[in-house]
């Protein structure tokens, strides 16, 4: 059987759900039988170098550059996956949806207490080499086409394992009701 | 002497007494029908919806029906399974709903009928609505980002008086739950805690309470809501 | 402050049921309910502070800041945007120098936006200190303006020309018009007062509902429950102590019948409760008005003591012993849900508008939880007739399962709208023609929570077997734009007006107001479309109508017109989502950080 082609990449994460996906400890070597990584933080590659059959995506959007990596993601990978809470819904990062960006930025660089007094020039950062920060989190879905999801956060190692195995086989994925949760 | 009546629910036949609400009357009879705004004990008010089946082929909510004899009710059916997943979709989607983070994540009914109905991610849109965290009262903490407006606190919390604590404020989807400042004002401890006990979610907390049980020990960690019941 | 608090509680003996007046009363002495007020009104009820902060939040006109020495609402629905309402939106705002939903700084004026207030024949209209302005111009408006700034009364401001009829009575003195253009046999026909008691008084409660019964009238608000078994089951029911209500808390845009009728037959309305009361055995009848139509107060109380000084009302009403029945009314404070009949009674209970679980129905268990029946006005006029002339000349008119006429009101783009009592049984191309309707794209049947249909659907017939109605007809000529100007418009309507009990309402007409203003902007997609077919179904599983109903407008279109979405569908990537706009996105930090840069 041809090896399955996997691709991940965190966004507005916290690389929780990566350190889960290492959680399936010994199985990393049954995986690497059944799959091989392109773009991954896991291997350090950082362009795509060919057409993917998985797509793992880890954190929502929250700037431009996210944005513009979660649709390189979706033009090289046949399935994409939301992986985790922050993917599916926001996350912690979604916190910030009901307060202005304006709010956010002025607390962050100009009135808030650690900032006040050290940024003389009142400046809020905006180099063209850092990342536009978006008006709000997106979800993944709300962005690009996302044919899978998986809860939890970080996602159960089980339950990553179970998926990967499931898309990488063609079998049906079993979702173990102590694997399936939300934190 | 109590009267006893038949009914069906889907083709079972069970028995109760007459006049029981139909979530009590099933669970005697070991068949579980989810719900978020009832509560044992308390006056129902069908408003969550989530316990709706069908009598006689016609909608109903659970909470509100008491049986009587010959009733036809169905409940395990694709039709009412999609529409409770819904329910729960709804809600995640309407509030501000971070698992991760809340005080009664594994204890938390709407989470656990998410897990229940294998919700991985909502069908409808997030609203990311601007809610208010209120701290003000010594030992409650209201969390609005949290709250599914089920209204179990204002029907089922009381003073010592017998004045209601909580009220519902504005209507739509602003509607909000308040905390009365004078009826509250010299709230026990164990109030509070029976509040936090009958918020089916974590809007209601005790303050300088949380997080006191270990994940893996939780209430809905390892069994779905609804199996003790079910036979 | 205080004193006023006080007096008015004692006006209404220190009853907290009776919450809906005292605010209504405090509030037009104080200009708004302050929390300090408020905590005086929970202070002498002896009840929470919330128990009241949850009425006066429900309702459109409670409120708890100053809205201004003159608050102008003006009308939002359809049919004021139809006839220009923005521009003239306009106007007040330049002219006033704030904006809608805000009190200029010096607190003169106070601009704020309101659902349909029943004038959608002479739109753009508003209400502005308790008196409705009709036919409004943007030229109107800032003379309105620059009136409040001279300091004119709102008496001064509205001017001497009055509307037809009882419009122009002493009592009335408003510029609203009745525009009544066909009168039908049953509502609208000559009515000699006293007429319908004189004839019940000759016959018994249970004669009296079997002619009901065999009239076959069915109710007139909407849901078409047949009025003599209603009553019947009211009658049967056990208690002392009944009450006949009549619904005249019209709210579902586009409609205005029954402003008319009680502007021009208040007796008849009256003389329908006084019946429905000797039929069922209620002694007492309330008139739950909504509070748009305040305006008719002093008249409708004027008749009431008239109809007790003429023996129509009060004690041994037409000489009968045990005949007593008497009525008071009952207003609203702005919320279209109180049209369903379970809230009507919560409210008139002095709480939020939330409709009540079924069973039990207000028959067995309604007002202050005794048996009470809920009538929509046309229906009571109905019945002093049907009383009068007999069911059987009632059954020669309308159709086979549609018995008797119809009221109907006519707006939007015709050239005669106005109020046509017409038998059942006329099709919609009839209505059109009578109406001088040319190049109709569309037809909203029973206003928002009916259906919207197109010329295909035209020879269909106003029936209960067929269209049935609650009693509008809302033209919508060629050149509107469907979607944006009248199905966003009413699901707008619909968010706004639910009362937050249901889930599925409460979140589902939010977030289906997002995703068709997608749509709309030509970002949505076919599985968007295709979703709203889908929450329909959970939607029919609300509580009341307005849920039940809060899709129609989306709905019915999609069926009827669905090209009109799919030409809204860009062909693109289907992998990603159209709805999401990056420049949209960073504009905000871009505006944040454009000082830097």
């Amino acid at each position: 059987m041809e090896k399955k082609i996997v691709a991940t990449a965190s966004l507005a994460g916290c690389f929780g759900c990566h350190m889960s996906f290492l959680d399936i400890d010994e199985r990393l070597f049954d995986l690497i039988e059944i799959v091989e990584f392109n773009k991954s933080p896991i291997n350090d590659i950082k362009k795509f170098t060919k057409q993917c059959d998985i797509g793992l995506v880890e954190g929502g959007c929250c700037n431009d550059e996210n944005v513009h990596n979660l649709i390189d993601f979706r033009k090289h990978c046949n399935v994409l996956v939301s992986l985790g809470e922050c993917a599916i819904m926001g996350g912690l990062p979604s916190l910030r949806n009901w307060i202005s960006l304006k709010e956010c930025l002025d607390e962050a660089y100009l009135n808030g207490p650690t900032v006040a007094d050290c940024n003389e020039k009142k400046i809020i950062p905006c180099d063209p080499d850092i990342p536009k920060i978006l008006d709000k989190v997106y979800p993944c879905h709300e962005v690009v086409k996302i044919d899978y999801f998986l809860p939890g956060c970080p996602p159960r190692a089980d339950l990553i394992w179970n998926a990967l195995y499931a898309l990488a086989t063609g079998n049906k994925l079993d979702m173990p009701y102590e694997v399936f949760k939300f934190d | 002497m109590p009267t006893f009546v038949k009914f069906t629910i889907d083709g079972v036949v069970c028995m109760s007494e007459e006049g029981r609400q139909l979530v009590e009357a099933a669970v005697e009879n070991g068949v579980f029908i989810p719900t978020l705004c009832n509560y044992p004990g308390i006056p129902p008010k069908g408003s969550c919806r989530i316990c709706t089946v069908l009598i006689n082929g016609r909608p109903a909510t659970a909470c509100t029906t008491k049986v009587a004899e010959g009733m036809e009710i169905q409940n395990n059916v694709p039709e009412l399974e999609e529409f409770r997943k819904a329910v729960v979709e709804i809600l995640f989607a309407e509030g501000n709903h971070l698992c991760p983070s809340c005080e009664k994540s594994g204890f938390c009914e709407l989470q656990a009928l998410a897990y229940r109905y294998r919700m991985t991610v909502p069908e409808f849109p997030f609203m990311f609505p601007k809610r208010d965290v209120e701290a003000w009262h010594p030992k409650i903490l209201k969390d609005h980002n949290r709250c599914i407006l089920c209204k179990r606190c204002i029907r089922g919390i009381f003073n010592s008086e017998g004045k209601p604590i909580f009220d519902f404020g504005k209507r739509g989807d602003k509607i909000v739950i308040n905390i009365d400042p004078d009826t509250s004002k010299d709230i026990s401890d164990e109030l509070v805690q029976k509040a936090m006990d009958m918020c089916p979610v974590g809007a209601i907390l005790k303050k300088e309470k949380g997080f006191d049980v270990p994940i893996g020990k939780r209430k809905y960690d390892l069994a779905p809501i609804g199996s003790e019941i079910e036979n | 402050m205080g004193n006023t608090v006080n007096n008015v509680i004692k006006r209404y003996s220190g009853d907290e049921t009776r919450l809906m007046d005292i605010l209504m009363d405090i509030q037009s002495e104080l200009g708004h309910l302050s929390d300090w007020t408020i905590e005086q009104i929970a202070k002498s009820l002896d009840i929470p502070k919330v128990s009241v902060e949850q009425t006066v939040s429900f309702y459109h006109f409670f409120t708890k800041e100053p809205r201004g020495k003159y608050t102008i609402y003006l009308n939002t629905s359809v049919l004021a945007v139809f006839c220009g309402r923005d521009e003239v939106a306009r106007a007040f705002e330049e002219t006033a120098g704030c904006r809608f939903g805000s009190v200029t700084k010096d607190g003169l004026i106070g601009l704020f936006d309101t659902a349909c207030i029943g004038m959608s024949d002479q739109e753009p209209a508003a209400i502005i200190n308790e008196e409705v302005f009709t036919c409004l111009t943007p030229a109107k408006a800032k003379a309105i303006i620059a009136g409040m700034r001279a300091g004119k009364t709102v008496e001064e401001l509205k001017g001497k020309k009055y509307g037809d009829g009882q419009n122009s009575n002493p009592l009335v003195c408003s510029m609203v018009n009745n525009n009544i253009m066909k009168r039908g046999e049953v509502v609208f026909a000559d009515y000699e007062t006293g007429s319908g008691i004189r004839k019940a008084v000759s016959m018994s409660s249970s004669e009296i509902i079997q002619l009901v019964k065999s009239s076959y009238v069915r109710g007139r608000g909407g849901a078409g429950f047949p009025t003599g078994m209603k009553w019947e089951v009211a009658k049967k029911a056990p208690g002392d102590v009944k009450y006949i209500f009549c619904n005249a808390d019209e709210g579902e845009p586009g409609t205005f019948k029954d402003r008319v009728i009680l502007t021009e037959f208040p007796r008849l309305v009256f003389e329908g409760m006084a019946i429905a009361g000797y039929a069922v055995g209620a002694k007492y009848g309330i008139l739950y008005l909504r509070n748009e139509y305040r305006y008719l107060r002093k008249y409708l109380e004027n008749i009431l003591d008239q109809m007790r000084d003429e023996n129509l009302l009060g004690n041994f009403i037409g000489g009968k012993q045990g005949f007593n029945f008497n009525i008071k009314i009952q207003f609203g404070a702005g919320a279209y849900v109180c049209g369903e009949e379970s809230a009507l009674i919560e409210s008139a209970e002095g709480k939020r508008g939330e409709p009540r679980d079924r069973p039990p129905f207000p028959v067995e268990k309604g007002y202050l939880q005794k048996p009470t029946v809920v009538n929509n006005v046309e229906t009571l006029c109905s019945v002093v007739r049907i009383l009068v002339n007999g069911s059987d000349w009632y059954n020669s008119l309308g159709t086979k399962e549609s018995k008797g006429t119809k009221v109907i009101s006519v707006s939007g783009d015709c050239s005669k709208p106005g109020i046509y009592e017409i038998e059942w049984g006329f099709t919609v191309n009839d209505i059109l023609k009578m109406v001088g309707a040319a190049d109709t794209q569309a037809v909203q049947v029973g206003g928002p929570s009916g259906s919207c249909i197109g010329p295909n659907e035209f020879p269909r017939e106003l029936s209960y077997e067929d269209l049935a109605t609650g009693g509008s007809l809302i033209i919508i000529g060629r050149r509107r734009d469907l979607l944006k100007d009248v199905v966003l418009n009413f699901t707008e309507f619909f968010k706004d007006e639910s009362c937050g009990s249901c889930v599925p309402c409460r979140a589902l007409s939010g977030m289906s107001k997002v995703v068709l203003e997608r749509i709309i902007e030509g970002k949505g997609t076919e599985t968007d479309v295709a979703a709203f077919t889908k929450w329909q179904s959970i939607m029919k599983k609300n509580r009341c109508g307005l849920g039940q109903t809060a899709l129609n407008p989306i709905v019915s279109t999609i069926r009827n017109f669905p090209e009109l979405y799919k030409n809204r569908i860009k062909a693109g990537d289907d992998r990603l989502c159209p709805a999401f706009d990056l420049d949209k996105a960073v504009l905000d930090y871009e505006t944040a950080t454009v000082e830097a840069r």
